[in-house]
């Protein structure tokens, strides 16, 4: 759905009201065309999900979905994603009853600091709808765009497994 | 960040117009490398045009056995088409191989093209660098990939990375507020069983310290048509023209590729830290093509 007529006029530098789409819900911000869409996530709508690892593309941990798609919302500006819908961790779990990939997180302790996780977890999301689950060498490969500096690599794994097999049709 | 202005383009003609009223300005496509080069302070740009709505997004068959990619068709869309996939194996490897899967669904194919030297020495913004600086003197060794341009102006794919040369800082031919279009792949009988291979530090996003792209067709075992292009050894991506020429009506066989790998890299000019990939591009040549011939992807 387009939300907006999109920016067809020059903007900026100054800030410029921008609708934004995310989690399902309408907002509209004042930013600067500069301001990435992470940061108008966690500055300006206070949605502290989606981390800012390295800022530069590197981490995967402000991985979001635009569009249904996992993107990296630190090269993402916000005003790209204006008229686009974005969803970040804090839009998966329905009401208090989380997301059967964050309950396999915590079920097979996919985390240690905890700093990618949220990444991780969209991340892992998307790999199963794109299909990319089968093996354990595709999860370790179409993984590879998130980074647990705490190695917790073998329990994601796991986590991702299970979603996979479940949502496969056993249990 | 340096401050930035915004504006979404609402057809190519309106894309050009606004990023031709100054020098300072820059197409947006994905962003991966602009925005990330903006934020580091490498790129002067300070006016962003959104190209993202142009109808420059498609991936079609041409009737030479060949495709033709839209500038604005994303990696992971691109490497996963079936056409693709069928005609052009080495290249939806080489872009299931890049970057990470994020990464892909946002880059486009035309600034894939375009993505910038990725030496440290680029990017921090401080050492001096003559790829940003012109004349400062440092010596650029990496690489970037390709596939193949075209558009409006058409351009061989060999003409459209330049060679440093006295002009470091100029990597392609373009003209401000040149856009390109699209991707012309022509139809080769070689490239239905072409393969990939990428040799790198870390097994999985990261550039490659050598890899290359072969494309073998063999009749009676004997070499009637043959591309063979290698990344991560030269300023730009290498079409082994001497591999080629040595292949070209020769057997099929190790032997034979191991004499054209050597007479490829006979001319090599090396560094002390890169020394090592003149034996290593050249195992790389003759493992692809002995994974051409045996018809499976390294």
């Amino acid at each position: 759905m387009t939300l907006v007529e999109p920016q067809r006029a020059v903007v900026g530098p100054a800030s410029v009201p921008v609708p934004l789409e995310v989690n399902g819900r309408q907002h509209v911000v004042d930013l600067e065309p500069r301001v990435s869409l992470l940061d108008a996530l966690r500055e300006h709508l206070d949605l502290t999900g989606s981390k800012k690892g390295c800022d530069q593309g590197t981490c995967g941990s402000c991985t979001v979905w635009v569009d249904g798609r996992r993107v990296l919302a630190c090269l993402t500006l916000a005003m790209a994603a204006s008229g686009h819908e974005v969803v970040t961790i804090e839009g998966l779990a329905d009401g208090d009853e989380l997301h059967p990939m964050q309950k396999a997180f915590i079920e097979h302790d996919a985390f240690q600091c905890g700093y990618c996780t949220p990444g991780q977890i969209m991340s892992a999301v998307k790999l199963i709808e794109e299909g990319h689950a089968g093996t354990d060498d595709d999860i370790r490969e179409f993984m590879s765009g998130n980074i647990c500096r705490c190695a917790a690599y073998p329990n994601i794994r796991a986590a991702i497994r299970q979603v996979r097999d479940r949502a496969g049709g056993g249990a | 960040v340096r401050p930035l202005t915004y504006s979404r383009a609402a057809g190519i003609d309106h894309a050009l117009v606004l990023v031709g009223t100054s020098p300072a300005s820059a197409f947006l496509a994905g962003g991966t490398t602009e925005v990330d080069l903006i934020r580091a302070g490498v790129s002067q740009t300070e006016h962003l045009v959104d190209i993202n709505d142009l109808p420059l997004a498609g991936v079609e068959d041409r009737d030479d056995g060949g495709v033709h990619i839209g500038a604005l068709a994303r990696m992971s869309d691109v490497a996963r088409t079936p056409s693709v996939v069928q005609r052009y194996p080495a290249i939806s490897q080489a872009l299931l191989l890049s970057a990470s899967e994020q990464l892909r669904n946002m880059a486009s194919m035309a600034g894939n093209l375009l993505q910038r030297t990725r030496c440290p020495y680029l990017r921090d913004g401080v050492s001096p660098c003559n790829k940003r600086d012109p004349g400062s003197g440092c010596a650029a060794l990496d690489g970037i990939r390709t596939l193949g341009p075209g558009g409006a102006r058409s351009l061989r794919i060999d003409d459209f990375f330049l060679l440093p040369g006295g002009t470091p800082e100029v990597e392609h031919p373009l003209a401000h507020g040149e856009l390109i279009v699209g991707i012309e792949v022509p139809g080769a009988r070689s490239a239905r069983r072409s393969v990939y291979l990428k040799v790198r530090d870390r097994q999985s996003y990261e550039f490659a310290l050598v890899s290359v792209a072969a494309a073998l067709a063999v009749d009676d075992g004997v070499v009637t048509d043959v591309r063979l292009a290698l990344g991560g050894v030269g300023t730009k991506p290498w079409r082994a023209r001497r591999a080629e020429a040595a292949l070209l009506g020769g057997r099929a066989d190790e032997a034979s590729f191991r004499q054209a790998a050597a007479a490829e890299l006979a001319g090599a000019v090396v560094r002390r830290h890169n020394a090592f990939k003149v034996e290593l591009a050249q195992r790389a040549m003759v493992r692809a093509l002995v994974h051409n011939q045996e018809g499976r992807q390294p």
